[in-house]
Protein backbone atom coordinates (compact mmCIF):
# COMPACT_ATOMS: atom_id res chain seq x y z
CA UNK A 1 0.00 0.00 0.00
CA UNK A 2 2.10 2.59 -0.68
CA UNK A 3 0.60 6.29 -0.83
CA UNK A 4 0.92 8.55 -4.20
CA UNK A 5 4.54 11.04 -3.60
CA UNK A 6 3.93 14.30 -1.89
CA UNK A 7 6.44 17.13 -0.89
CA UNK A 8 6.82 16.77 2.91
CA UNK A 9 7.50 20.08 5.44
CA UNK A 10 8.67 20.18 8.88
CA UNK A 11 8.16 23.40 9.81
CA UNK A 12 9.60 24.87 12.98
CA UNK A 13 7.06 27.33 13.60
CA UNK A 14 2.57 27.93 13.35
CA UNK A 15 4.32 30.89 10.84
CA UNK A 16 6.10 28.31 8.46
CA UNK A 17 2.75 26.27 8.67
CA UNK A 18 0.51 29.05 7.39
CA UNK A 19 2.98 30.11 4.79
CA UNK A 20 3.04 26.72 3.39
CA UNK A 21 -0.91 26.30 3.58
CA UNK A 22 -1.00 30.00 1.58
CA UNK A 23 1.22 28.71 -0.78
CA UNK A 24 -0.08 25.71 -1.79
CA UNK A 25 -4.18 26.18 -1.05
CA UNK A 26 -5.58 22.88 -0.89
CA UNK A 27 -3.17 20.83 -2.83
CA UNK A 28 -1.69 21.49 0.87
CA UNK A 29 -2.57 19.67 4.26
CA UNK A 30 -1.69 19.46 7.79
CA UNK A 31 -0.85 16.02 9.30
CA UNK A 32 -0.68 15.63 13.45
CA UNK A 33 -0.53 12.03 14.17
CA UNK A 34 -1.56 10.74 10.78
CA UNK A 35 -3.72 7.45 12.37
CA UNK A 36 -6.48 8.79 10.11
CA UNK A 37 -4.31 10.54 7.24
CA UNK A 38 -2.21 7.86 6.61
CA UNK A 39 -4.39 4.71 5.98
CA UNK A 40 -6.45 7.35 3.71
CA UNK A 41 -3.35 8.32 1.99
CA UNK A 42 -1.83 4.30 1.81
CA UNK A 43 -5.63 3.76 0.34
CA UNK A 44 -5.48 6.69 -1.79
CA UNK A 45 -8.64 8.36 -0.71
CA UNK A 46 -7.06 11.05 -0.10
CA UNK A 47 -4.64 12.75 -1.82
CA UNK A 48 -2.32 15.09 -0.62
CA UNK A 49 0.39 16.74 -2.94
CA UNK A 50 1.74 19.07 -0.02
CA UNK A 51 2.10 17.22 3.22
CA UNK A 52 3.18 19.48 6.71
CA UNK A 53 4.07 17.67 9.55
CA UNK A 54 3.38 19.32 12.77
CA UNK A 55 5.01 17.80 15.36
CA UNK A 56 8.12 20.12 15.39
CA UNK A 57 5.56 23.09 15.79
CA UNK A 58 5.78 24.33 19.40
CA UNK A 59 3.20 25.22 21.66
CA UNK A 60 0.50 22.88 20.63
CA UNK A 61 1.02 20.51 23.63
CA UNK A 62 0.04 21.59 26.30
CA UNK A 63 -2.56 20.81 29.08
CA UNK A 64 -3.54 23.32 31.25
CA UNK A 65 -6.14 23.43 33.98
CA UNK A 66 -7.47 26.48 34.82
CA UNK A 67 -10.05 27.51 37.51
CA UNK A 68 -13.08 27.90 35.08
CA UNK A 69 -11.97 26.02 32.28
CA UNK A 70 -9.78 23.12 30.81
CA UNK A 71 -7.15 24.35 27.44
CA UNK A 72 -6.22 21.34 25.67
CA UNK A 73 -3.35 21.75 22.71
CA UNK A 74 -3.91 20.11 19.52
CA UNK A 75 -0.99 17.75 19.35
CA UNK A 76 -2.01 16.41 22.79
CA UNK A 77 -2.42 12.73 22.09
CA UNK A 78 -5.37 10.26 23.45
CA UNK A 79 -2.29 8.56 25.53
CA UNK A 80 -1.10 12.31 27.11
CA UNK A 81 -4.48 12.56 28.24
CA UNK A 82 -4.86 9.12 30.05
CA UNK A 83 -1.51 9.78 31.71
CA UNK A 84 -2.21 13.52 33.02
CA UNK A 85 -2.94 13.73 36.33
CA UNK A 86 -4.71 16.95 36.48
CA UNK A 87 -7.12 15.92 33.75
CA UNK A 88 -7.78 12.44 35.45
CA UNK A 89 -9.25 15.01 38.59
CA UNK A 90 -10.69 17.90 36.59
CA UNK A 91 -12.00 15.93 33.82
CA UNK A 92 -12.27 12.35 34.50
CA UNK A 93 -14.85 11.91 31.27
CA UNK A 94 -11.77 12.71 28.54
CA UNK A 95 -9.67 9.48 30.08
CA UNK A 96 -12.87 7.37 30.11
CA UNK A 97 -13.39 8.04 26.32
CA UNK A 98 -9.87 8.16 25.57
CA UNK A 99 -9.27 5.20 26.95
CA UNK A 100 -11.85 3.87 24.33
CA UNK A 101 -10.37 4.90 21.26
CA UNK A 102 -8.73 2.75 19.22
CA UNK A 103 -5.36 0.87 20.32
CA UNK A 104 -2.19 1.82 22.48
CA UNK A 105 -0.51 2.10 19.15
CA UNK A 106 -2.57 4.28 18.21
CA UNK A 107 -3.63 6.44 21.21
CA UNK A 108 0.21 7.16 21.61
CA UNK A 109 0.16 8.85 17.69
CA UNK A 110 -3.50 10.19 17.47
CA UNK A 111 -4.02 13.67 18.58
CA UNK A 112 -7.00 15.67 20.14
CA UNK A 113 -6.65 18.00 17.33
CA UNK A 114 -6.42 15.29 14.35
CA UNK A 115 -9.37 13.81 16.15
CA UNK A 116 -11.64 16.60 16.24
CA UNK A 117 -10.54 18.31 13.08
CA UNK A 118 -10.57 15.01 10.64
CA UNK A 119 -14.38 15.22 11.09
CA UNK A 120 -15.13 11.42 10.29
CA UNK A 121 -18.58 10.55 12.19
CA UNK A 122 -16.54 7.61 13.85
CA UNK A 123 -14.14 9.85 15.61
CA UNK A 124 -15.22 9.52 18.88
CA UNK A 125 -13.82 13.22 20.16
CA UNK A 126 -16.21 15.31 18.32
CA UNK A 127 -19.44 14.17 20.27
CA UNK A 128 -17.18 14.44 23.37
CA UNK A 129 -16.72 17.71 22.97
CA UNK A 130 -20.35 18.45 21.82
CA UNK A 131 -21.78 17.17 25.28
CA UNK A 132 -18.82 19.77 27.17
CA UNK A 133 -19.37 22.42 24.96
CA UNK A 134 -15.92 22.87 24.10
CA UNK A 135 -14.39 25.44 21.48
CA UNK A 136 -11.86 25.32 18.67
CA UNK A 137 -9.22 27.52 18.56
CA UNK A 138 -8.33 28.23 14.48
CA UNK A 139 -5.48 29.86 13.34
CA UNK A 140 -5.39 30.94 9.63
CA UNK A 141 -3.76 34.02 7.46
CA UNK A 142 -6.39 36.65 9.05
CA UNK A 143 -5.62 35.66 12.34
CA UNK A 144 -7.27 33.45 15.16
CA UNK A 145 -11.15 32.90 15.74
CA UNK A 146 -13.17 30.33 18.08
CA UNK A 147 -15.95 28.48 17.07
CA UNK A 148 -18.45 26.20 19.08
CA UNK A 149 -17.79 22.58 18.69
CA UNK A 150 -21.78 22.61 18.27
CA UNK A 151 -21.42 24.67 14.75
CA UNK A 152 -17.77 23.05 13.39
CA UNK A 153 -19.63 20.02 12.34
CA UNK A 154 -21.41 20.25 8.81
CA UNK A 155 -20.81 16.91 7.13
CA UNK A 156 -18.82 13.92 6.74
CA UNK A 157 -15.41 15.34 6.45
CA UNK A 158 -16.86 18.80 6.12
CA UNK A 159 -16.22 21.10 9.21
CA UNK A 160 -15.96 25.00 9.53
CA UNK A 161 -12.60 25.00 9.55
CA UNK A 162 -11.47 26.72 6.37
CA UNK A 163 -8.32 24.77 4.14
CA UNK A 164 -5.67 27.36 5.33
CA UNK A 165 -6.95 27.46 8.90
CA UNK A 166 -4.82 25.06 11.57
CA UNK A 167 -6.65 24.10 14.89
CA UNK A 168 -4.67 24.88 17.74
CA UNK A 169 -6.71 24.29 20.73
CA UNK A 170 -9.71 23.12 22.53
CA UNK A 171 -11.17 24.96 25.31
CA UNK A 172 -13.70 22.87 27.12
CA UNK A 173 -15.35 24.75 30.11
CA UNK A 174 -15.19 23.07 33.83
CA UNK A 175 -17.19 20.35 34.25
CA UNK A 176 -20.58 20.20 36.13
CA UNK A 177 -22.23 17.40 37.94
CA UNK A 178 -21.58 13.50 36.43
CA UNK A 179 -20.59 12.18 33.01
CA UNK A 180 -19.86 9.36 31.10
CA UNK A 181 -18.69 8.32 27.52
CA UNK A 182 -20.26 5.01 26.91
CA UNK A 183 -19.62 2.95 23.35
CA UNK A 184 -20.36 0.32 21.81
CA UNK A 185 -17.90 -1.62 19.09
CA UNK A 186 -17.24 -4.94 17.42
CA UNK A 187 -13.53 -5.35 19.45
CA UNK A 188 -11.37 -3.17 20.97
CA UNK A 189 -9.35 -0.77 17.71
CA UNK A 190 -13.07 -0.38 16.42
CA UNK A 191 -14.86 2.79 15.65
CA UNK A 192 -18.38 2.91 17.62
CA UNK A 193 -21.39 1.76 16.28
CA UNK A 194 -22.88 3.94 18.99
CA UNK A 195 -21.43 5.92 21.49
CA UNK A 196 -23.11 8.49 23.74
CA UNK A 197 -21.42 10.98 25.69
CA UNK A 198 -23.48 12.57 28.63
CA UNK A 199 -23.31 15.27 31.39
CA UNK A 200 -26.05 15.32 34.11
CA UNK A 201 -26.45 18.36 37.24
CA UNK A 202 -28.44 16.64 39.92
CA UNK A 203 -29.56 19.07 42.16
CA UNK A 204 -31.80 17.51 45.48
CA UNK A 205 -32.91 14.43 43.14
CA UNK A 206 -33.90 16.28 39.91
CA UNK A 207 -32.04 16.43 36.92
CA UNK A 208 -31.02 20.76 36.75
CA UNK A 209 -29.01 20.33 33.76
CA UNK A 210 -28.66 17.82 30.90
CA UNK A 211 -26.21 17.75 27.67
CA UNK A 212 -25.86 14.32 25.31
CA UNK A 213 -24.21 13.97 22.07
CA UNK A 214 -24.02 10.57 20.35
CA UNK A 215 -21.06 9.24 18.03
CA UNK A 216 -21.40 7.51 14.98
CA UNK A 217 -25.20 7.84 13.72
CA UNK A 218 -25.45 10.08 11.71
CA UNK A 219 -22.53 12.09 9.15
CA UNK A 220 -21.76 14.73 11.75
CA UNK A 221 -21.79 14.19 16.04
CA UNK A 222 -25.39 14.65 16.88
CA UNK A 223 -26.27 17.04 19.97
CA UNK A 224 -29.35 16.03 21.33
CA UNK A 225 -31.39 19.38 22.63
CA UNK A 226 -34.61 17.08 22.88
CA UNK A 227 -33.02 14.94 24.55
CA UNK A 228 -31.81 17.18 27.18
CA UNK A 229 -35.10 18.53 27.46
CA UNK A 230 -36.41 15.20 28.54
CA UNK A 231 -34.75 14.65 31.19
CA UNK A 232 -33.86 18.28 32.81
CA UNK A 233 -37.10 18.58 35.38
CA UNK A 234 -37.34 15.23 36.32
CA UNK A 235 -35.87 12.40 38.92
CA UNK A 236 -33.94 10.50 35.55
CA UNK A 237 -36.46 7.92 36.65
CA UNK A 238 -37.48 5.06 33.84
CA UNK A 239 -39.70 7.07 32.07
CA UNK A 240 -37.75 10.09 31.96
CA UNK A 241 -34.72 7.85 30.24
CA UNK A 242 -37.17 6.33 27.80
CA UNK A 243 -38.40 9.75 26.75
CA UNK A 244 -34.78 10.98 26.50
CA UNK A 245 -33.99 7.90 24.62
CA UNK A 246 -37.10 8.16 22.57
CA UNK A 247 -36.12 12.35 21.85
CA UNK A 248 -32.00 11.29 20.79
CA UNK A 249 -33.92 8.60 18.30
CA UNK A 250 -35.72 11.64 16.33
CA UNK A 251 -32.54 13.21 15.81
CA UNK A 252 -29.96 10.81 14.90
CA UNK A 253 -30.06 9.93 11.42
CA UNK A 254 -27.63 6.63 11.18
CA UNK A 255 -27.03 4.54 8.02
CA UNK A 256 -26.72 0.95 7.08
CA UNK A 257 -22.75 -0.20 6.87
CA UNK A 258 -20.64 -3.51 8.07
CA UNK A 259 -21.34 -2.34 11.53
CA UNK A 260 -25.53 -3.23 11.30
CA UNK A 261 -28.24 -2.49 9.41
CA UNK A 262 -30.03 1.11 10.74
CA UNK A 263 -32.45 -0.27 12.92
CA UNK A 264 -30.11 -2.37 14.67
CA UNK A 265 -28.20 0.92 14.95
CA UNK A 266 -31.19 2.51 16.62
CA UNK A 267 -31.59 -0.16 18.99
CA UNK A 268 -27.83 -0.06 20.12
CA UNK A 269 -28.00 3.98 20.33
CA UNK A 270 -30.67 3.73 22.85
CA UNK A 271 -29.61 1.07 25.13
CA UNK A 272 -25.75 3.49 25.07
CA UNK A 273 -27.77 6.07 25.60
CA UNK A 274 -29.55 4.78 28.62
CA UNK A 275 -26.48 3.05 30.19
CA UNK A 276 -24.74 6.60 29.53
CA UNK A 277 -27.27 8.45 31.23
CA UNK A 278 -27.57 5.90 34.50
CA UNK A 279 -23.52 6.04 34.99
CA UNK A 280 -23.67 10.12 34.27
CA UNK A 281 -26.60 10.38 37.08
CA UNK A 282 -25.03 8.07 39.59
CA UNK A 283 -22.04 9.86 39.41
CA UNK A 284 -23.90 13.71 39.62
CA UNK B 1 10.30 11.61 -10.13
CA UNK B 2 9.33 12.57 -6.81
CA UNK B 3 12.05 14.45 -4.79
CA UNK B 4 14.23 12.30 -2.32
CA UNK B 5 14.72 13.01 1.39
CA UNK B 6 18.13 12.93 3.10
CA UNK B 7 17.59 10.80 6.26
CA UNK B 8 19.49 10.35 9.23
CA UNK B 9 17.86 7.44 11.88
CA UNK B 10 19.09 5.96 14.75
CA UNK B 11 18.19 2.26 14.74
CA UNK B 12 19.48 -0.33 17.30
CA UNK B 13 21.86 2.27 18.79
CA UNK B 14 23.40 2.66 14.83
CA UNK B 15 23.17 5.15 12.90
CA UNK B 16 21.52 4.80 9.26
CA UNK B 17 21.77 7.62 6.69
CA UNK B 18 20.41 7.59 3.07
CA UNK B 19 18.54 9.09 0.59
CA UNK B 20 14.57 8.10 0.51
CA UNK B 21 11.51 9.02 -1.16
CA UNK B 22 9.39 10.87 2.41
CA UNK B 23 6.35 8.13 1.54
CA UNK B 24 8.34 5.29 2.07
CA UNK B 25 6.45 3.40 5.06
CA UNK B 26 9.11 2.88 7.92
CA UNK B 27 8.24 -0.52 7.95
CA UNK B 28 9.65 -0.71 4.68
CA UNK B 29 12.91 1.52 5.31
CA UNK B 30 13.33 -1.19 8.22
CA UNK B 31 12.52 -4.63 6.47
CA UNK B 32 14.27 -3.79 2.56
CA UNK B 33 16.56 -1.09 3.18
CA UNK B 34 18.29 -1.92 6.45
CA UNK B 35 17.70 -5.44 6.39
CA UNK B 36 16.07 -5.09 9.59
CA UNK B 37 12.97 -8.15 9.20
CA UNK B 38 11.99 -8.54 12.53
CA UNK B 39 9.29 -6.29 12.07
CA UNK B 40 6.26 -7.93 10.09
CA UNK B 41 3.76 -6.56 7.86
CA UNK B 42 0.62 -8.85 8.61
CA UNK B 43 -2.33 -6.08 7.99
CA UNK B 44 -0.39 -2.91 6.56
CA UNK B 45 -3.73 -1.15 7.65
CA UNK B 46 -2.61 -0.20 10.74
CA UNK B 47 -4.38 -3.03 12.72
CA UNK B 48 -2.49 -5.98 13.41
CA UNK B 49 0.63 -4.77 15.48
CA UNK B 50 3.26 -7.28 13.85
CA UNK B 51 4.93 -3.98 12.41
CA UNK B 52 5.19 -1.84 16.14
CA UNK B 53 8.71 -1.06 17.19
CA UNK B 54 9.44 1.68 19.77
CA UNK B 55 10.05 5.15 18.75
CA UNK B 56 10.79 7.81 21.37
CA UNK B 57 9.45 5.96 24.00
CA UNK B 58 6.39 4.74 22.20
CA UNK B 59 5.23 2.02 20.54
CA UNK B 60 4.54 2.63 16.89
CA UNK B 61 3.06 0.69 14.06
CA UNK B 62 5.93 1.16 11.93
CA UNK B 63 3.01 1.07 8.53
CA UNK B 64 1.80 3.70 9.74
CA UNK B 65 4.56 6.34 9.86
CA UNK B 66 6.45 8.29 6.62
CA UNK B 67 9.78 7.35 7.28
CA UNK B 68 10.42 11.69 6.77
CA UNK B 69 8.14 11.62 9.68
CA UNK B 70 11.10 9.65 11.50
CA UNK B 71 13.82 11.54 10.65
CA UNK B 72 15.90 12.21 13.72
CA UNK B 73 14.13 9.15 15.57
CA UNK B 74 15.55 6.52 17.44
CA UNK B 75 14.39 3.84 17.11
CA UNK B 76 14.72 0.28 18.57
CA UNK B 77 12.94 -2.84 17.28
CA UNK B 78 13.14 -6.41 18.33
CA UNK B 79 16.81 -6.84 17.38
CA UNK B 80 17.36 -4.60 19.95
CA UNK B 81 15.39 -5.97 22.78
CA UNK B 82 17.86 -9.26 22.31
CA UNK B 83 19.26 -12.00 19.90
CA UNK B 84 19.61 -15.36 20.25
CA UNK B 85 22.83 -15.56 22.70
CA UNK B 86 21.08 -12.92 25.45
CA UNK B 87 17.82 -13.17 24.96
CA UNK B 88 15.50 -10.53 26.75
CA UNK B 89 13.67 -12.07 29.74
CA UNK B 90 10.19 -11.66 27.43
CA UNK B 91 11.76 -13.35 24.69
CA UNK B 92 12.58 -16.11 27.14
CA UNK B 93 9.09 -16.49 28.92
CA UNK B 94 7.74 -16.70 25.05
CA UNK B 95 9.90 -19.09 24.90
CA UNK B 96 9.06 -21.12 28.18
CA UNK B 97 5.69 -20.42 28.13
CA UNK B 98 4.47 -21.21 24.16
CA UNK B 99 3.93 -17.52 24.41
CA UNK B 100 4.00 -18.03 20.11
CA UNK B 101 3.23 -20.62 17.50
CA UNK B 102 4.09 -20.04 14.23
CA UNK B 103 5.47 -16.47 15.32
CA UNK B 104 4.47 -14.12 12.97
CA UNK B 105 3.05 -12.18 15.39
CA UNK B 106 5.82 -12.25 17.87
CA UNK B 107 8.24 -9.57 17.22
CA UNK B 108 5.69 -7.17 17.57
CA UNK B 109 3.83 -8.47 20.51
CA UNK B 110 7.53 -8.42 22.28
CA UNK B 111 8.11 -5.14 21.40
CA UNK B 112 4.98 -4.19 22.68
CA UNK B 113 5.05 -5.54 25.82
CA UNK B 114 8.50 -3.92 26.39
CA UNK B 115 7.34 -0.99 26.44
CA UNK B 116 4.03 -2.38 28.39
CA UNK B 117 6.04 -3.78 31.20
CA UNK B 118 8.11 -0.75 31.77
CA UNK B 119 4.54 1.61 32.01
CA UNK B 120 3.26 -0.92 34.44
CA UNK B 121 5.55 -3.69 35.79
CA UNK B 122 3.37 -5.84 37.49
CA UNK B 123 0.05 -5.62 35.06
CA UNK B 124 -2.88 -7.76 36.05
CA UNK B 125 -4.02 -10.02 33.25
CA UNK B 126 -6.97 -7.05 32.50
CA UNK B 127 -3.97 -4.28 31.92
CA UNK B 128 -2.05 -6.82 30.31
CA UNK B 129 -4.94 -7.92 27.33
CA UNK B 130 -5.82 -3.64 27.37
CA UNK B 131 -2.09 -3.06 27.07
CA UNK B 132 -1.32 -5.76 24.12
CA UNK B 133 -4.86 -4.74 22.33
CA UNK B 134 -2.92 -3.16 19.11
CA UNK B 135 -1.35 -6.50 18.66
CA UNK B 136 -3.45 -9.33 17.19
CA UNK B 137 -2.26 -13.22 16.69
CA UNK B 138 -3.92 -15.59 14.97
CA UNK B 139 -2.90 -19.19 16.30
CA UNK B 140 -2.46 -19.00 20.23
CA UNK B 141 -6.00 -17.83 21.36
CA UNK B 142 -3.83 -15.18 23.51
CA UNK B 143 -3.44 -17.32 26.83
CA UNK B 144 0.28 -18.19 26.56
CA UNK B 145 0.84 -14.39 25.50
CA UNK B 146 -0.48 -13.52 28.58
CA UNK B 147 1.33 -16.07 31.10
CA UNK B 148 4.07 -15.27 29.54
CA UNK B 149 4.37 -11.47 30.05
CA UNK B 150 2.84 -12.22 33.28
CA UNK B 151 6.04 -14.54 33.92
CA UNK B 152 8.49 -12.25 32.24
CA UNK B 153 7.15 -9.44 34.56
CA UNK B 154 7.69 -11.60 37.72
CA UNK B 155 11.39 -12.26 36.46
CA UNK B 156 12.05 -8.91 35.56
CA UNK B 157 10.48 -7.46 39.11
CA UNK B 158 12.56 -10.52 41.27
CA UNK B 159 15.52 -8.99 39.06
CA UNK B 160 15.40 -5.52 40.35
CA UNK B 161 14.82 -6.28 43.54
CA UNK B 162 18.04 -8.80 43.95
CA UNK B 163 20.06 -6.08 41.77
CA UNK B 164 18.62 -3.12 44.47
C1 LIG C 1 -6.61 1.02 13.94
C2 LIG C 1 -7.19 2.35 14.25
C3 LIG C 1 -8.29 2.45 15.08
C4 LIG C 1 -8.86 3.68 15.39
N1 LIG C 1 -9.93 3.73 16.23
C5 LIG C 1 -10.46 4.94 16.57
C6 LIG C 1 -11.56 5.04 17.45
O1 LIG C 1 -12.06 4.05 17.97
N2 LIG C 1 -12.04 6.29 17.74
C7 LIG C 1 -11.49 7.41 17.22
O2 LIG C 1 -11.96 8.51 17.52
N3 LIG C 1 -10.45 7.35 16.38
C8 LIG C 1 -9.92 6.14 16.04
N4 LIG C 1 -8.84 6.09 15.19
C9 LIG C 1 -8.32 7.35 14.64
C10 LIG C 1 -7.26 7.93 15.52
O3 LIG C 1 -7.78 8.29 16.77
C11 LIG C 1 -6.63 9.12 14.81
O4 LIG C 1 -5.36 9.24 15.35
C12 LIG C 1 -7.36 10.43 14.94
O5 LIG C 1 -8.63 10.35 14.36
C13 LIG C 1 -6.68 11.54 14.17
O6 LIG C 1 -5.64 12.07 14.89
P1 LIG C 1 -4.22 12.22 14.23
O7 LIG C 1 -3.46 13.08 15.15
O8 LIG C 1 -3.69 10.90 13.92
O9 LIG C 1 -4.58 13.08 12.91
P2 LIG C 1 -4.06 13.00 11.42
O10 LIG C 1 -4.30 11.67 10.86
O11 LIG C 1 -2.69 13.55 11.36
O12 LIG C 1 -5.05 14.05 10.77
C14 LIG C 1 -6.42 13.76 10.55
C15 LIG C 1 -7.05 14.92 9.77
O13 LIG C 1 -7.11 16.08 10.58
C16 LIG C 1 -6.35 17.13 10.02
N5 LIG C 1 -5.63 17.76 11.13
C17 LIG C 1 -4.83 17.16 12.04
N6 LIG C 1 -4.40 18.04 12.96
C18 LIG C 1 -4.92 19.22 12.61
C19 LIG C 1 -4.85 20.53 13.18
N7 LIG C 1 -4.15 20.78 14.30
N8 LIG C 1 -5.51 21.54 12.56
C20 LIG C 1 -6.23 21.30 11.43
N9 LIG C 1 -6.34 20.10 10.87
C21 LIG C 1 -5.70 19.06 11.46
C22 LIG C 1 -5.44 16.50 8.99
O14 LIG C 1 -5.14 17.40 7.93
C23 LIG C 1 -6.27 15.32 8.53
O15 LIG C 1 -7.19 15.73 7.55
C24 LIG C 1 -8.28 4.87 14.85
C25 LIG C 1 -7.17 4.78 14.03
C26 LIG C 1 -6.63 3.55 13.71
C27 LIG C 1 -5.45 3.51 12.82
S1 LIG D 1 1.36 -4.36 9.54
FE1 LIG D 1 1.31 -2.55 10.68
S2 LIG D 1 -0.37 -2.84 11.98
FE2 LIG D 1 -0.45 -4.63 10.71
S1 LIG E 1 1.96 -17.06 16.92
FE1 LIG E 1 1.10 -17.15 14.93
S2 LIG E 1 0.22 -15.18 14.78
FE2 LIG E 1 0.79 -15.24 16.82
Amino acid sequence: MIPAAFEYYRPKDMEGVLSLLAEHGDEARVMAGGHSLIPMMKLRMADVPHLIDLQDVGGLSDIEVGTDSIRIGAMVTQSDIITHEGLATAAPILREAALQIADPQVRYMGTVGGNVANGDPGNDMPGLMQCLDATFHLIGADGTRDVPARDFYEAAYMTAREDEEVLTAVTIPLLKGGHAYEKQKRKIGDYATAAAAVQIVNEGGTCAAASIAMTNLSDTPIYSQAACDALVGTSVDDSAIKAAMAAMLGDIDPSEDNRGPVAFKKHVAGIILRRAIERAWSRA
Amino acid sequence: MPKKMHITLTVNGKEEEFLAEPRELLIYTLRERLNITGPHIGCETSHCGACTVTIGGKSVKSCTMFVAQADGADITTIEGIGGPDNLHPLQEAFKEHHGLQCGYCTPGMITRATKLLEEIPNPTEEEIRFGMAGNLCRCTGYQNIVKSIQAAAAEMSAAKEAAE
